[in-house]
């Protein structure tokens, strides 16, 4: 009974990568079909020193990291505020969560838009109130703005499953150390943020694994640019696929993002595996 | 339990809490308000927040523009029916694991979460040659069958989170007292699988509703969920932000709903049941 899906995932798993690895080792180009030839390892040579690939790669880093810190961060903060006793809490919750279920081209162009755009957005208007000049975010700041829209569809999420943690904590636990005079910080540093500790390994694995494939953000906001300065692996491989046909060369590309991929999960799955028991 | 709350300290917290909710909210509200702009006044400045003309005439101008429901059937028929599949192929297979797991069982369920940590890219580019090859580029078959076999692990997983919590006793019991297989599954199983498989279909549905990566590479127009035809107003013409504000409130306001309904199970799918 567990075949069909077995075999479905294997081969969705492996056809696709063995093509792309074999594609990788050819000159192949759509725009000249039927000129298919071998060239080994060149693909990789010209793609891996491709100034384009190391902004990409620290890119992407710095897009994954950025993220994390602000959702994980502002994540255990919601969390802890969400927790506290307070009126309407189930309205808040619901206010909070709410940025998860917009679809990312749509969130992507709200912020461009109607936030970020430097004449008409409301970070403008903003400024204007302040007597500052707006700035023109995606021009000047384009990661940055793009890791402020990606945080914000994932806030909720840190948020969601932080809370959850939070609130299966023993709440005689908190008591006992507060009888035994632990001020606030001590019962955060020693009780809360162990109790929390799985939890935030869980939310880290998950996003990591979809924050190294940000993709419509990019495409709809920048659009990898100015120049590759909000380039990331996904887009990068995708612009030389679909926009330049070079199918080998982003073979390579695609090949040299799985290993990254992996290098990542591996390190992760170590941190959470035991975690992931049902 | 007992633990007594100055209302002083009460009323604080809800201030910021609510302040801060609000302010989570707020793109999604202003989205929702501007669609009710006209376009002047979505970018009138200074900008205007309830004291403004409404009008519902966007919603009727991003219709007849661009036949904006045919977009979203798409993505209902798109979301529902991998959705679906996705149900047909995993219900047997966590079924199996919950109930008559083996050895390797715990393997074959890790195996399935590596698969979700390959980077789409990995595979994108012998999926669009082989879609453009075999016609299926722009097709709703071709997104459904991607799409159930992107979320086949979640699913199974899910599932089996849920399954692994029926007790087996009750099995048991049915089959003691003399059910055969078949009613063991349609009246004892079942009523028991059913607010699993619910969640399940849930929170499927809310991710391929979202899912923007496959859906705005093998989409041009035909097939093109609403995913892929908002990211056409990244080109604008003209004044658009009443219209953009329009078409995506429309789009996120289905799953926004059923989103806030399934809160308690997004937590226990999304993390493979780590967190409950």
């Amino acid at each position: 009974m567990i075949a069909p899906s077995v075999l479905l995932l294997f081969a969705w798993m492996i056809v696709p990568l063995a093509m792309t690895i074999y594609f990788s080792l050819l000159n192949y180009n759509l725009l000249s079909p039927g000129m298919e030839s071998f060239v080994g390892f060149l693909n990789y040579e010209y793609f891996l020193s491709d100034p384009a690939f190391i902004a990409a790669l620290i890119n992407t880093l710095v897009l994954v990291a950025g993220v994390l810190v602000i959702t994980v961060v502002g994540g255990i903060a919601f969390a802890l505020l969400l927790d506290q006793p307070m009126y309407g809490q189930g309205i808040v919750r619901i206010l909070v969560i709410a940025p998860f279920f917009v679809m990312p081209t749509v969130a992507a162009l709200v912020w461009k838009n109607m936030f970020m755009n430097p004449v008409n957005g409301l970070f403008a208007h903003l400024a204007k109130a302040f007597g500052l000049q707006p700035i023109d975010w995606l021009a000047n700041a384009p990661l940055f703005s793009v890791i402020l829209i990606v945080a914000w569809q994932w806030l909720p999420f840190a948020t969601l499953i932080l809370l959850t943690a939070l609130q299966s904590l023993d709440e005689e636990q908190k008591e006992a150390a507060e009888m035994d005079g632990a001020g606030a910080i001590s019962k955060f540093i020693y009780i809360i943020l162990p109790h929390m500790a799985r939890a935030i390994t869980v939310v880290i694995l998950i996003q990591t694994i979809f924050l190294l494939s940000v993709f419509a953000e990019i495409l709809v906001t920048t659009n990898g640019g100015p120049g590759t300065d909000s380039t990331n692996l996904t887009y990068l491989v995708y612009a030389q696929a679909l926009l330049q046909f070079d199918i080998g060369g982003a073979s390579a590309g695609g090949i040299v993002a799985v290993v990254l991929a992996n290098i990542v999960a591996i390190f992760l799955v170590r941190l959470v595996g035991k975690n992931l028991e049902a | 339990m007992a633990r007594k709350v100055t209302t002083q300290r009460k009323v604080i917290m809800t201030a910021i809490a609510w302040a801060l909710g609000i302010l989570i909210f707020f793109p999604i509200l202003w989205t929702f308000l501007t669609s009710f702009k006209s376009e002047a006044d979505a970018i009138a400045s200074p900008p205007q927040f309830l004291f403004f003309n409404w009008t519902t005439e966007n919603y009727a101008e991003v219709q007849s523009r661009s036949n904006y429901l045919s977009h979203f059937m798409n993505s209902v028929i798109i979301s529902f029916g991998s959705t679906l599949i996705g149900l047909i192929i995993a219900i047997p297979a966590a079924w199996a694991m919950a109930f008559a797991p083996t050895k390797r069982t715990k393997d074959v369920l890790m195996w399935m979460l590596s698969t979700k940590m390959m980077p789409p890219v990995g595979a994108l580019i012998p999926i669009y040659l082989l879609f453009r090859n075999s016609g299926l580029l722009d097709t709703r078959i071709g997104l459904v069958i991607v799409l159930t076999l992107i979320n086949l692990p979640i699913i199974v997983w899910m599932l089996y989170t849920y399954f692994k919590e029926i007790p087996g006793e009750i099995l048991e019991a049915a089959r003691m007292d003399g059910a055969s297989l078949m009613k063991e599954i349609v009246y004892v199983l079942t009523p028991m699988a059913v607010p699993g498989i619910a969640s399940t279909l849930l929170l499927n549905i809310i991710l391929a509703w979202n899912e923007a990566f496959w859906t705005l590479n093998l989409t041009a127009s035909k097939a093109a969920p609403l995913t892929a035809f908002i990211a056409s107003y990244s080109s604008p013409e003209g004044l658009f932000y009443a219209k953009l504000s329009a078409a995506s409130t429309m789009a996120i306001a289905p799953i926004l709903i059923l989103g806030w309904f399934s809160q308690k199970q997004l937590v226990r799918g999304l993390t493979f049941g780590a967190v409950k």
